[in-house]
This record gives structure tokens, C-alpha cells and sequence, in this order.
């Protein structure tokens, strides 16, 4: 079960490009359809979950599976099949990439990718605002300053909204509780 | 020491990453390239490119590579380990939590409560690559990195393959940077 566990993720690992969520159709397949581990009803309030904790979704994602296949050993083998791929390219990479960097193609190469990385980072901020007030935009738009333009760390500023989010549900739910 | 401090670093860039990698980008940013000065700005976009067209996570990309710049095939362990750890240490608590109750109303409202810093982190990454605070902006060096920028970010919204305008982003660098100025 461990090494299956392993594989498993090793595959969704190896062919994530490009961060979590694109990994999430690839888990679909494997983990819900092929393999049954979970229910499809465990899929969303795992998205959920995996969104909630702090750290890459991918591993959150594959501690989830292996928790609930195989308990603590399980997690720790599916985060090291998610893990492990990642690892490895990067380091092939960085061994090849002192050699190379100072190659004229490939200087090049970067220059150009350098604005078309800072356009994927900017394109998904129009879907995350969708639906939001405008005050929360407008408080999107505070951080963003404070961070860039001040060079606040934003350490403080999640802490700061966790605090305030467990304030409102705690809140909340004795509002409810007395009802 | 040097472990240390990598392990210290992506233990606190692993603990407060919510939601997900591109969020995590303005807390690597922060910690080690403003903070720790261990690469430059330049290094952190060309990581970030190479993030985009290897396999996994960029938080983990970032962080075997870093590690690996910084210390070597030991730092590139460490620091690996050290994002990984707080979000299975969490995560394995959470889910055990979850699997019991199966209520996640408390979480949610923490979500809801997160989500427009997480927005902003966002902008602040993406500002920081466009407009640094300080030195010369080596990512936007002339008006064809803003026409690239233009056509990858009008590709985003007509759902193309990032990995795939990262690849033709590549290939019209050579040609823009390399080859039409040997012909000229």
C-alpha cells in the first residue's frame, strides 16, 4: 500500500507543471477514478482543506490521500512521491544550469521569459477578485502596497487575517450557539 | 549555520504560504531575496521561469534550487524538507480533525478572512518582478519585454498552456535577443 501510494503520487508529481492546481484534474483520474481511494463527495472538502493549510496544495493534497489510505506512514510516502520528481528536475537543472547560464541562446531565452512569467502571475488576480466586495479589493490592493511598495512582510499581514478569521468563526459560532 | 538558516527560512516560508504557490511567491521574495539577499531579483524570475516548465510545485522548485545555490546538494535537501514540513505536520492534523467532525465551517470563515491578503501577495509578487523597489529592472528591460508581457497575459485569459507560452516566451527571446541582432 505504501509503495502504491508512492507511485502513485510519483506520476501526479512528475507531471504537474506548473503548480497545484494543475495537478488537481491529474488526482482526479488517479486517486478518485482509477484507484478509488476516496469518494468524489472527499474531493471537494479536500480541495477545501488542502486550500486552508498553509503550504504547497500538491502536498497537502497527498497527505489527505495517504492519511486517510494508510494513516501517518502513508502521508509521509505520498508527500515524498510528490516531492521527489520536483526535487530531482530542479537539481538536474541546477547542475546544468551554471554551465550554461552565461550562453548567449540562453540568456536570451530568459529575457524573454522573464515578463511572460510576470503575466502568469498577474492573469489569475482578475478570477480571484471576481465575486469579491469592493472592499475586500480594496484591501487586496493595501496589501499589495504595503509589500511591494514598503516592503512589509507578509508574514504579519497572514497572521494578521488568520487571527482575524478565527475571531469572526469564533464569534460566529457563539452568536449561533445562543440562538 | 548555513543549514540553519535555510531550514529556518523554508520552514517559515512553508508555514505561512496559504494559498498556494503564487501567493507563496511574495513570501519567497521577501525572505530571500530583500531579507537574506541570497539571490537577486533577476535569479528569482529565472527561477520562477523554471518552475513553470519542470514538474511540481513552484514553492518546491524555489526551494531545491535556492537551497542548492545557497549549500549546495545538502542545502537543496534542507530547505525541500523544511517547506514540506509544516504543511504535513498541519495537514495531518487537520485532516484527522476533519475526518472526525466533518465540519469545516471554522476553516472556511479563516479562508474567507485570508483570501484578499492572499490576493494582494499575489499583486505585490508580480509588482515587485515589474517595478523593484531598488536597482535596475533586469526583468522589463525594453518594450518588447512589455509586448511579451502583453501577449502572455491575453494567452492567460484564452486558457493556452502556460508551459507552452513559457516555451514560444523562449524561443522568441533567441530570436528577438540572439539571432536578429547577429543578422543586423
Amino acid at each position: 500500500m505504501l509503495l502504491e501510494l508512492f507511485t502513485t503520487f510519483f506520476k501526479i508529481g512528475l507531471f504537474t507543471f506548473g503548480g497545484g492546481f494543475a495537478m488537481i484534474p491529474l488526482i482526479e483520474r488517479e486517486v478518485i477514478e482509477r484507484k478509488r481511494w476516496i469518494e468524489r463527495k472527499d474531493f471537494v472538502d479536500m480541495l477545501v482543506l488542502a486550500q486552508s493549510v498553509p503550504g504547497p496544495v500538491a502536498v497537502n493534497t497527498a497527505v489527505f490521500v495517504g492519511y486517510k489510505r494508510a494513516g501517518v506512514a502513508g502521508a509521509v510516502a505520498a508527500t515524498l512521491g510528490t516531492v521527489l520528481p520536483s526535487f530531482l528536475a530542479i537539481l538536474l537543472l541546477a547542475l546544468f544550469f551554471a554551465e550554461v547560464r552565461d550562453n548567449r541562446y540562453v540568456d536570451a531565452a530568459f529575457r524573454a521569459m522573464r515578463p511572460a512569467v510576470v503575466a502568469l502571475i498577474v492573469a489569475p488576480l482578475v478570477g480571484l477578485t471576481k465575486g469579491m466586495r469592493w472592499y475586500l479589493i480594496a484591501l487586496a490592493g493595501v496589501v499589495a502596497m504595503a509589500v511591494w511598495y514598503f516592503g512589509f512582510s507578509p508574514i504579519y499581514l497572514i497572521a494578521g487575517g488568520v487571527a482575524v478569521g478565527v475571531f469572526m468563526a469564533v464569534y460566529n459560532g457563539r452568536k449561533g450557539a445562543r440562538r | 549555520m548555513i543549514y540553519l538558516q535555510l531550514f529556518l527560512s523554508y520552514l517559515k516560508i512553508g508555514f505561512f504560504g496559504f494559498g498556494g504557490g503564487y501567493a507563496m511567491l511574495s513570501l519567497i521574495q521577501n525572505e530571500i531575496v530583500e531579507q537574506r539577499g541570497w539571490i537577486t531579483a533577476t535569479q528569482f524570475a529565472d527561477i520562477v521561469a523554471v518552475s513553470q516548465i519542470t514538474p511540481g510545485p513552484i514553492a518546491i522548485n524555489s526551494a531545491t534550487y535556492i537551497g542548492y545555490t545557497v549549500a549546495g546538494l545538502g542545502g537543496s535537501v534542507v530547505a525541500t524538507f523544511a517547506v514540506c514540513l509544516p504543511s504535513l505536520t498541519l495537514m495531518l492534523l487537520l485532516t484527522r480533525f476533519f475526518l472526525r467532525h466533518r465540519e469545516n465551517r471554522y476553516i472556511q470563515t479563516v479562508v474567507k478572512a485570508v483570501t484578499p491578503i492572499v490576493v494582494g501577495m499575489i499583486a505585490s509578487a508580480a509588482l515587485l518582478l515589474m517595478f523593484p523597489r531598488t536597482g535596475e529592472n533586469e526583468n522589463f528591460t525594453d518594450a518588447w519585454s512589455w509586448v511579451l508581457f502583453a501577449v502572455c497575459l491575453y494567452g492567460s485569459y484564452r486558457k493556452v498552456n502556460p508551459i507552452l507560452m513559457i516555451i514560444l516566451s523562449a524561443v522568441a527571446g533567441v530570436v528577438i535577443y540572439a539571432l536578429v541582432p547577429s543578422i543586423l
